[in-house]
């Protein structure tokens, strides 16, 4: 077939080409080898911090503070009232009365117990401790609770969950930036080692041109040559991402901070990871190679 | 019948200079014409309008029925496979042999290996290369290496051969040997040629047409014309 056979001389120079320019192509697999190891650790991350972000988001919970002049019966039509809500399970709310909190603020510290120990009454309300089914309802929950009679002020927000949430999404936030300015940096590299390469062939693609080469022939040893230096820097990444990982797990126990925030599993997932590592780096070699094949060969 | 037809023609470069201006000519099939004037006079900007390495500012070249100034970039491959163009720096890859330079645009257009060979050894044959085929460019004379040069440019038997310069770097004997190639590939293929030179003695010896450009400007157009002594070029 002479598409197959213009595709095995293609696949022939680009390989000679990446060992014709051996410096430079090392320059350019190492850039996208690390670039890609820090891209699958970014993935590997993010996934993590995803994942602790719904196992946490289960642990968010409403505080609702109630009036000081209630008897316990309207604590318990409070009650009843937000079971009532379609948000809410019965066992999911607790009641702590305003004399548990004293007792558990005086235990914390001594000067608290002597401050709280100066007041004739308990400064402290009843409340309930809420945890909600849907935590995207979270917001419209707590308003339905603060609108029940009795209730003094339910809000959400202020618990370990919601500070680490926050926290990772700061991370994730500067893994993205990090990743995404070496990828630029990696198809800049790998579209200077083409640029040299289409350099030293110029005579040679002038006279391809002069004899009636298509453009896409003329192309497309070049991206081919893009797509070899893309995938060599992905096998480290690769392997790194699965073994990596796998040791991560095994020395951690799948867990870290103690059993709070569990890692996900690494079968399939480093399959995953490693495969889309290795198609970014195919992606960004080609795509390096194209932006200098339009730039440079100009036809 | 005309094979190539150029109507009010004009190539203006970015920078402003007028290369080619109001240019009119027609050639038929199997002409041999020389195209003379000084070095500026546009003769290689007309020559490059031909295989579509520039593009008229403004009007028409056709050359085998193609417009080429309608003629897109990627489909400028088909009109190239259908000429040859002969260089005055020969343009051959000193890596590859003679056999391999001569068979470089066959294997681009993806043509197999036993199709390849029949045609190169023809178009070696042609040129009277047949014994050098294992040779390098620079094992080569200079006339040798214009001969492969014009071996590439045949091998897919084109029906015109533009030939730029072909004997500006070659010492008159040579010269002679080339032009006698060129008139065989002229007389036998039926294959129009277009040559730009600027050599007096082959065009007078020649006694072909002559095109005579200046300023961009056809000035001179003569069946079996020469040099003239009133055109200093």
């Amino acid at each position: 077939m002479k598409v197959f056979r213009i595709l095995k001389r293609n696949i022939r120079d680009a390989f000679k080409s990446v060992f014709r320019n051996f410096s430079l192509s090392i320059a350019s697999i190492t850039c996208s080898t690390i670039t890609l190891i820090l891209v699958a650790i970014a993935i590997l991350v993010s996934a993590n911090v995803n994942n602790a972000t719904s196992e946490l988001k289960k642990d968010l919970t409403i505080e609702v503070f109630l009036e000081t002049d209630i008897d316990s019966s309207d604590v318990d039509t409070i009650r009843d009232k937000i079971i009532g809500l379609n948000n809410i399970k019965e066992e999911n709310v607790t009641y702590i009365s305003g004399e548990e909190w004293k007792n558990e603020l005086q235990n914390e510290s001594d000067d608290l117990e002597a401050i709280l120990d100066t007041l004739e009454t308990n400064p402290l309300r009843d409340s309930f401790e809420v945890t909600v089914e849907d935590v995207t309802q979270l917001a419209s929950t707590t308003k339905q609770i603060n609108e029940i009679e009795g209730v003094f002020e339910a809000k959400y927000g202020e618990g370990k969950a919601e500070r680490f949430i926050a926290m990772f999404d700061i991370i994730e936030k500067v893994t993205i930036i990090i990743v995404g300015s070496l990828v630029l940096v990696t198809i800049f590299l790998i579209s200077n080692t083409i640029k040299l390469t289409i350099f030293s062939r110029r005579n040679e693609i002038e006279i391809m041109r002069l004899v009636g080469t298509p453009n896409l022939v003329i192309r497309l040893p070049f991206l081919f040559e893009g797509f070899i230096l893309g995938i060599i820097g992905s096998l480290i990444p690769a392997l790194l991402t699965i073994y990596g990982y796998i040791l991560v797990y095994d020395k951690m126990d799948g867990y870290i901070y103690s059993n709070i925030i569990s890692l996900i599993k690494p079968v399939n997932l480093v399959f995953y990871v490693a495969l889309s590592v290795m198609a970014l780096g195919a992606v960004v070699g080609m795509f390096g190679s194209y932006r200098a094949a339009r730039k440079y060969l100009k036809i | 019948m005309k094979f190539i037809e150029i109507k009010n023609c004009y190539k203006v470069y970015p920078n402003g200079v007028t290369a080619i201006a109001d240019l009119n000519l027609s050639i038929n099939k199997g002409d041999f014409v020389f195209v003379i004037g000084h070095s500026g006079s546009g003769k290689s900007s007309l020559i490059k309008m031909l295989y579509r390495e520039e593009k008229p500012t403004k009007g028409e070249v056709i050359v085998g029925g193609v417009n080429i100034s309608k003629l897109k970039n990627r489909n400028v491959y088909k009109l190239r496979r259908k000429l040859g163009i002969v260089f005055q720096d020969f343009k051959l890859l000193p890596k590859l042999t003679v056999y391999e330079n001569v068979a470089f645009a066959l294997e681009a257009m993806g043509l197999k290996n036993n199709e390849i060979k029949p045609k190169v050894i023809k178009a070696l044959e042609r040129v009277g290369l047949k014994e050098k085929i294992r040779s390098f460019p620079n094992q080569l004379s200079g006339g040798e290496q214009q001969r492969v040069c014009i071996a590439r440019a045949i091998v897919n038997e084109p029906k015109l051969l533009i030939c730029d310069e072909p004997t500006g770097n070659l010492d008159p004997e040579t010269s002679k040997e080339i032009m006698k190639v060129i008139e065989t590939i002229n007389k036998e293929m039926e294959t129009t040629i277009i040559m730009a030179t600027h050599d007096r003695e082959i065009v007078n010896r020649m006694k072909k047409r002559v095109v005579v450009i200046e300023n961009g400007v056809l000035v001179g157009d003569h069946l079996k014309g020469s040099y003239k002594a009133n055109e200093s070029v």
